[in-house]
């Protein structure tokens, strides 16, 4: 499940890795070999009413130099966003997803580009995980045309309808029912496809998840409500905010699974199985147990309610692009030397990237009445001062 | 030869007002009488069969046949998987509705009554009418949220309101307000078929009243033009604009107005966003005069903004200040007396249309 941020940098070949140096002839290219390998993952799956999946996953070496490079884009690409909104190139609201990265690139492994995704603001990684390129993101956390919603949106307001990733929304809560609906038109449509809603700890508490729980069991939608717990709330720790914290216990007449978010194989693990299971008897709650290494947002040092040794101690324990680099290095598929050099290589895209950006225009006035309405009628719209700015919608 | 009849008994040239309905009967023995209840029905009926995508989701509309029988043998018709009967969880429908918009399929999302709507208010305008604009075009939000709007009868405070001024701020939104039958088939049609969300309010009241219906009205292919205004009765003296049920207060204020020499021009605004601005301030440069007549509260209401409007494009046509008849400032009272003082009744907007052609009969000389 390669990422297309290829056609975003320079127009090299879409092999995922250059050809390698020496001493490796004599084994087969690592970036198509796809013979089984099986894994344990971290810790085992805890389950709500429902069997549990097995612990061991079946991956390839392919897979894993694909986990690790996406991973090691999306890193590099939150940490770029970082330095941009501190340059005051990006304005507003900024929600970064580094140490989260697993969720995103286990669940592509396990599904298709026919089904849909959800999820509310912290949503870069999710758009680049359904074939989103580098130039749009950083385009759009700029505010210019070469963005996906062509500067009109921002950080939170990320599309991209012909993979079926349905954004990118403000308001906590509001995208499982607006998910359920997704998975609804995918049971009327009758096209065996299921939808992941992604939501965070903090939504949880929210009333219409548990409106959009009840509807989903009784219609039996294929809807798969996926929690993010990264621990936090912006900044109310879970046991101050969730009577319950076993969040995958919440369905109670839904199953759920608690699955370790950091391991990005336990991951894909699960959304297969979620996958199943939604498409035979609907709906089911996986919750991703992960962490966030940024703050809440760029104007939240994320310090002042947690520890600064809690967040290394993540890093250093349950960081998900170590434990790929370890997985692949203890399988013997890549040198250290190699895996260094995909971590140039998506570092130098990612600059790439941000150079194109900058050149893209900022939206032209025009476009402040565009899009209002799909069919606009002819009508009038106006400006501040509507003597002085008219447009008719289109 | 109907059309002749209607004239001379009316002596209008659009039969569309409702006189007393025996008078009716007894003229137009041949044309359709349709009430609105069947004018809405026939609508989703129609656009259902057309439209596979068509599908319709809310409390009661399937086996009790709709709360208010709009629905009625839709469930039948076309099965539970298009008819849908919802818990009673406004946020997780609307939300649900918009989610299947987004998909591409055609929602029709019926609130019991408006006044429920709030509890979905975040859908339908931060997941409905802004995802167009956010998401430059990449995401159209083709659904209908329809239902009962405004003052029914002695329902009380919590069950009254009207939502027209809200809904018709917000940009991504249309916001129709059908009066007649013609209106309640060819604006759900053209809602339904519109790919950006629409707010459709209907009024109880109204569902029960017959109208007059041409046979093309009653053509499946019937479909009004969203956004345009329609001129229920044209005038000299001084132009009122209504919507829904006021429409109907407007005609008989303009009778009684015509005998004492002031001849009104009523304007059925049926659309609030887009708001029909070149049909009433043409209206106004004629009259120069305006009174806007609205059930909903009178604070940043709907008059407020046609006053706006016809202050900035019409100023040096006006003779006479605008006046605005709204409900009353207050949550709507139970007791009869107090709740028909409450909602604009005819003699309000007799008055105000009197005062607007200085033509005031003083309080002491009243009948």
């Amino acid at each position: 499940m390669a990422l297309s941020y290829l056609r975003s940098s320079s127009s090299r070949s879409a092999n995922l890795l250059k050809p390698l140096s020496s001493g490796l002839s004599l084994r087969s290219p690592i970036s198509t070999d796809t013979t089984p390998i099986t894994v344990e993952t971290s810790v085992p799956f805890t389950s709500h009413r429902c069997d549990a999946p097995s612990r061991s996953v079946e991956t390839n070496p392919k897979e894993l130099l694909t986990f690790f490079r996406d991973m090691a884009l999306m890193r590099r690409m939150e940490i770029a966003a970082d330095s941009l909104y501190k340059a005051k190139l990006i304005r507003g609201f900024c929600h970064l997803y580094d140490g989260q990265e697993a969720f995103a690139v286990g669940m592509e492994a396990a599904i298709t580009k026919k089904d849909c995704i959800i999820t509310a603001y912290r949503d870069h990684c999710t758009f680049m995980g359904r074939g989103g390129t580098l130039l749009e993101v950083f385009a759009e956390l700029m505010g210019r045309q070469a963005g996906c919603s062509k500067g009109k949106g921002g950080s939170m307001h990320f599309y991209k309808k012909d993979s079926n990733f349905y954004g990118g929304h403000g308001i906590v809560g509001a995208q499982v029912p607006l998910g359920c609906g997704l998975a609804f038109a995918q049971k009327y449509s009758k096209d065996e496809t299921v939808t992941f809603a992604m939501y965070g700890d903090g939504a949880a508490n929210q009333g219409q998840l548990f409106e959009a729980l009840n509807i989903s069991a009784l219609w039996d939608l294929p809807a798969i409500l996926v929690c993010e717990n990264n621990h936090y709330g912006m900044g109310t720790a879970e046991w101050r905010a969730a009577k319950s914290p076993a969040y995958y216990k919440r369905g109670d007449y839904v199953p759920g699974l608690k699955v370790d978010g950091m391991d990005a194989l336990a991951v894909k693990q699960a959304c297969k199985f979620a996958k199943e299971h939604a498409l035979k008897s609907g709906p089911i709650i996986l919750e991703m147990d992960t962490y966030r290494y940024h703050g809440h947002s760029m104007s939240d040092p994320g310090s002042t309610y947690r520890t600064r040794d809690e967040i290394s101690g993540v890093r250093q324990e349950r960081d998900p692009i170590e434990r790929i680099r370890k997985l692949i290095l203890s399988h013997d598929l890549a040198s250290e030397k190699e895996l260094k050099d995909i971590e140039k290589e998506v570092r130098k895209e990612v600059d790439d990237a941000i150079t194109r950006a900058k050149e893209s225009p900022m939206p032209e006035p025009s476009k402040l009445f565009t899009n209002v309405y799909a069919k606009g009628l002819g009508v009038e719209s106006f400006g501040a001062d509507r003597k002085e700015v008219r447009a008719t919608l289109p | 030869m109907l059309g002749v009849v209607r004239q001379k008994m009316l002596g209008q040239s659009f039969p569309k007002i409702r006189p007393a309905v025996s008078v009716l009967r007894s003229y137009s023995s041949a044309a359709k009488q349709m009430t609105v209840r069947e004018a809405l029905n026939s609508a989703l009926d129609e656009e259902m069969s057309a439209d596979p995508k068509v599908f319709l989701m809310g409390e009661e509309v399937g086996e009790y046949q709709g709360a208010y029988k709009i629905s009625k043998g839709l469930l039948e018709k076309y099965g539970p998987e298009r008819v849908r009967d919802t818990p009673i969880t406004e946020a997780v429908f609307a939300g649900i509705g918009v989610g299947t918009a987004y998909y591409g399929l055609k929602p029709v999302v019926e609130f019991m009554t408006f006044n429920f709507s709030m509890q979905a208010i975040d859908h339908i305008i931060n997941s409905a009418a802004k995802s167009n604009y956010m998401s430059a075009g990449q995401m159209s939000v083709p659904i209908v949220f329809r239902g009962p709007n405004g003052a029914a009868a002695g329902v009380g405070a919590q069950h009254s309101q009207c939502y027209a001024a809200w809904y018709a701020s917000c940009p991504g939104l249309k916001v129709l307000t059908p009066y007649s039958s013609e209106d309640a088939r060819g604006m759900l049609k053209a809602a339904i078929r519109d790919p950006d969300p629409v707010v459709f309010l209907e009024n109880e009241l109204l569902y029960g009243e017959p109208f007059p219906v041409s046979d093309e009205v009653l053509d499946s292919s019937f479909c009004l033009p969203i956004g345009k205004a329609k001129i229920e009765r044209v005038g000299r003296d001084v132009t009122i604009t209504a919507f829904s049920k006021m429409v109907g207060h407007a005609l008989k204020a303009a009778e009684i107005l015509e005998k004492d020499g002031i001849d009104a021009e009523v304007i059925n605004l049926r659309s609030i966003r887009p708001l029909d601005r070149s049909a009433i301030n043409a209206s106004v440069r004629k009259t120069n005069r305006l009174i806007t007549v609205e059930e909903g509260f009178p604070q940043h209401g709907v008059g407020a903004e046609i006053c706006a409007s016809v202050v900035e494009e019409s100023f040096a046509y006006l003779d006479a200040p605008v006046e605005r008849i709204a409900g009353a400032d207050i949550p709507m009272p139970y007791a009869a007396n107090l709740e028909r003082m409450a909602v604009p009744q005819v003699e309000d907007i007799v008055r105000a249309a009197k005062r607007a052609c200085y033509r005031s009969v003083p309080l002491a000389a009243a009948a």
